[in-house]
């Protein structure tokens, strides 16, 4: 009833755990320098963004929407994606500038994602999505819903116009 | 290399006549439901693609991809696995099913609850997706006649534990037989694996269609979805290294190279597949970024099964080249069988797999998955693991399958293999240009591409391609329908066909206790289910997320 194993596959095997041992180095290396998923795990009232009466107050109400800087001078991006459409539709950012997007749903699951980029969220109903990247490349990119949320999922997308520095103002 | 045949003058015993039965009824359920669906695919490349503007329409689409996603991802898989199932587990214990009644139950219950849903999929009732994630809500009856049809495969299930029990126990100490232990595991496998979704819907989904509450967490849902989300993917991937492994050897007129490595990765893809779905999860808001790098440890884990079992496929095929003549060090490439359905598609199963493998590290990891989640990369990567990998080995365990069932000469050998070879460059073609096209920045799910004609102009070329490849894949499905239906009516055998699943080059009589029964596996699962699954989902009952009301998909 020994366990009979070839001399070939030990090597193999080894080889194989050299692999996964490189791959896990390989992420914890990026997972250091700061390179999280959005991972908040931050709950907010999505029935009531407009009124501030909700859990998470009036941050996703119609006039705190858009691009703003925080005290300490950060660009905050703060959006309401509900069907079918991104609220500000358009928004314009300075290349190359690390800002911080906080979004929320309205209604059901959806998505936003800027083509080309690693600008890519869920937006789960009961939830802040967050994360902090920057956009490197002038131009207009749709920013899109990538999860299915009903008829009109194909045309829900917003624009995002990056500018250089010195020509965006806020 | 000659068949070895059983006497056609003999009783056929009765396990035989109840795995061909059963076999058949299963399989061809799973079929017909491929073949359904497989127009439904090429209509929607073509609706997508925006090639051809008359075929636009939303309400079309949505419920297409619905159904075709429902019925080549839940009913044929689970038919298929349970037809399979019945076949090798009879054949390989030569003992019958303890209740034939039993067996037919559960098959009547899926077969009942496949139809409950497929009605309001076509009647677009139900347009939300094979993943159905609330707050979108289909109509009852979708989700019932899902739920008939996961019960319906528990029945397979119970039917596979034991029946490898009760050949334990009339055959002390002996090595249960590799098929056997494969599929088994497979079923508790597929228990553990369904289980996340059937709690989803009997605690979430049900109640809120029944009128019992009002609201519905979709957090806690998408929590539940991704525990059955990534290892129903290696109830999928099971049969076709069940194939590999135990047929696949003497069909190609050599040995498996080890039976007990083929163990050893059974178990290893069974406890490593289920306890980390959190790969699906990595771009939620409802999920700490810790726990996320914990399940991603385990994602990359799936490797070392997956690597040993293509070492043992190909070393195994190596071995056949060489006792067919093959010399030096790529001499064997040539002398393999590759005009043995089941040795081409193991062949072109493994090129399927290793370039799926590629894609899914991208998927796997933890801060790259940005660059492609929910795009059409990932349409192309489980259409080339699972569509490719998995189903290849479906048509060839078909092919295999077919003369011993029916006692006919299969139709056509040489279509068989034109099938083959067409399904793998179809697949190819398709899935290739979709990763290309979800680098390139194109969302999943959408039956339009609405995002300017910049990006059109760079994604027009690729789905092109793509297109072309749907249309050879459609065309070998074709093929593979008219030679099954062919093969009912080809030329009797003068001798049935015997089931005989391979021999490895070291056949152990025995195992080691670990290797031979589940037990203590079950028990390890339950422990690392805990472990992953424990904190995150019962944090649901106190960070207080303010619940949503249930939509519509129509408005
Ligand atoms: C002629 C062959 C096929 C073609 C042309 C095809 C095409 C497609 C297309 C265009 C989609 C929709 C993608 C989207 O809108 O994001 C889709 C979805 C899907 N396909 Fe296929 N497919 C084929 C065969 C298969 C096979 C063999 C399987 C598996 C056995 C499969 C499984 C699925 C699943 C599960 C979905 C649902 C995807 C989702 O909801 O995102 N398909 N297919
Ligand atoms: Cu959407
Ligand atoms: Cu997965």
């Amino acid at each position: 009833m020994a366990f009979h194993i070839d001399k070939l596959e030990k090597r193999w095997i080894f080889m194989v755990a050299g692999f996964v041992l490189m791959a896990w180095g390989i992420q914890i290396y990026y997972a250091v320098q700061g390179w999280h998923p959005p991972s908040n795990v931050e709950v907010i009232d999505s029935a009531q963004l407009h009124l501030a009466t909700g859990v998470g107050g009036d941050e996703f109400s119609e006039q705190n929407i858009g691009v703003k800087r925080d005290a300490d001078g950060q660009l905050i991006v703060t959006m309401v994606a509900a069907r079918y459409g991104f609220y500000p539709q358009e928004i314009e950012l300075p290349q190359g500038e690390a800002f911080k997007i906080r979004i929320a749903s309205f209604d059901v699951l959806h998505g936003i994602y800027v083509p080309l980029t690693n600008l890519n969220l869920m937006l789960v109903p009961g939830y802040v999505s967050e994360a902090t990247t920057m956009l490197n490349n002038l131009g207009d990119y749709p920013m899109l819903c990538h999860e299915f949320c009903g008829m009109g999922h194909a045309y829900m997308f917003g624009n995002v116009k990056i500018v250089p520095q010195d020509e965006f103002k806020l | 290399m000659t068949l070895s045949t059983t006497n056609s003058d003999a009783p056929t015993p009765e396990y035989q006549a109840t795995a061909k039965k059963l076999g058949l009824s299963h399989m061809w359920v799973g079929f017909v439901a491929f073949a359904a669906a497989i127009p439904m695919g090429l209509y929607q490349v073509a609706e997508r693609s925006n090639l051809f503007a008359s075929l636009e329409s939303r309400e079309v689409y949505y419920a297409s991809v619905t159904t075709h996603g429902v019925l080549m991802a839940y009913v044929l898989s689970t038919f298929f696995i349970m037809g399979f199932g019945y076949f090798a587990a009879l054949h390989s214990l030569k003992q019958n099913v303890w209740s034939p009644l039993f067996s037919w139950a559960g098959f009547v219950i899926a077969l009942v609850g496949t139809v409950m849903a497929a009605v309001p999929l076509l009647l677009g009732q139900a347009s939300v997706m094979y993943t159905f994630y609330p707050p979108e809500m289909a109509v009852t009856p979708f989700y019932l006649g899902a739920a008939l049809l996961f019960i319906g495969s528990w029945f397979w299930c119970v039917d596979m534990i034991v029946g490898m029990m009760q050949w334990r126990r009339a055959n002390p100490g002996m090595a249960v037989p590799l098929v056997m232990f494969g599929t088994t595991i497979n079923a508790l496998l597929w228990l553990w694996t369904s289980m996340g979704a059937t709690l989803e819907v009997l605690l979430q989904i049900l109640p809120m269609q029944f009128g019992w509450v009002d609201t519905i967490d979709p957090g806690l849902a998408r929590t539940f979805f991704s525990w059955t989300l990534h290892a129903i993917v290696y109830f999928w991937l099971f049969p076709a290294y069940i194939a590999m492994y135990a047929i696949m050897p003497r069909e190609s007129g050599g040995k498996l190279f080890s039976d007990e490595l083929a163990r050893v990765a059974f178990v290893m893809l069974f406890i490593f597949s289920v306890p980390i779905g959190f790969h699906h999860l990595y771009m939620d808001p409802q999920q700490a970024a810790g726990w996320k790098l914990l399940h991603m440890f385990g994602t990359f884990m799936v490797a070392v099964p997956t690597f040993i079992t293509g070492f043992t496929i190909l070393a195994t095929l190596e071995i056949s080249g060489r006792l067919r003549g093959g010399k030096g060090l790529f001499g064997w490439i040539a002398k393999i069988r590759w005009n043995n359905p089941m040795t081409l598609a193991a062949m072109l199963s493994m090129l399927m797999l290793t370039a799926g493998g590629f894609g899914g590290v991208i998927n796997a990891s933890y801060s790259m998955n940005a660059l492609i989640h929910n795009t059409q990369w990932i349409t192309g990567h489980f259409h080339l693991i699972f569509g490719g990998t998995s189903v290849i080995m479906y048509f060839a365990v078909a092919y295999w399958a077919w003369p011993r069932i029916t006692g006919r000469r299969l139709a056509s050998t040489r279509m068989a293999l034109w099938q083959l070879w067409l399904w793998f460059w179809g697949m190819l073609l398709t899935t290739l240009p979709w990763h290309v096209l979800g680098l390139l920045g194109q969302p999943r799910r959408v039956d339009t591409l609405p995002y300017g004609e910049e990006l059109n102009a760079l994604w027009n070329p690729h789905e092109v391609v793509m297109f072309s490849g749907a249309v050879m894949l459609t065309v070998s499905a074709v093929l593979f329908i008219i030679v099954l239906v062919r093969s009912h009516f080809s030329e009797r055998l003068p001798e049935v066909p015997e089931v005989v699943f391979a021999t490895a080059i070291h056949q152990p009589l025995r195992v080691p206790h670990l290797l031979n029964s589940l037990a203590f596996w079950n028990w390890a699962m339950l422990v690392y289910m805990l472990a992953s699954y424990g904190y995150p989902l019962l944090q649901f009952a106190f960070i207080g997320t303010p619940q949503s009301i249930p939509f519509g998909f129509g408005e």
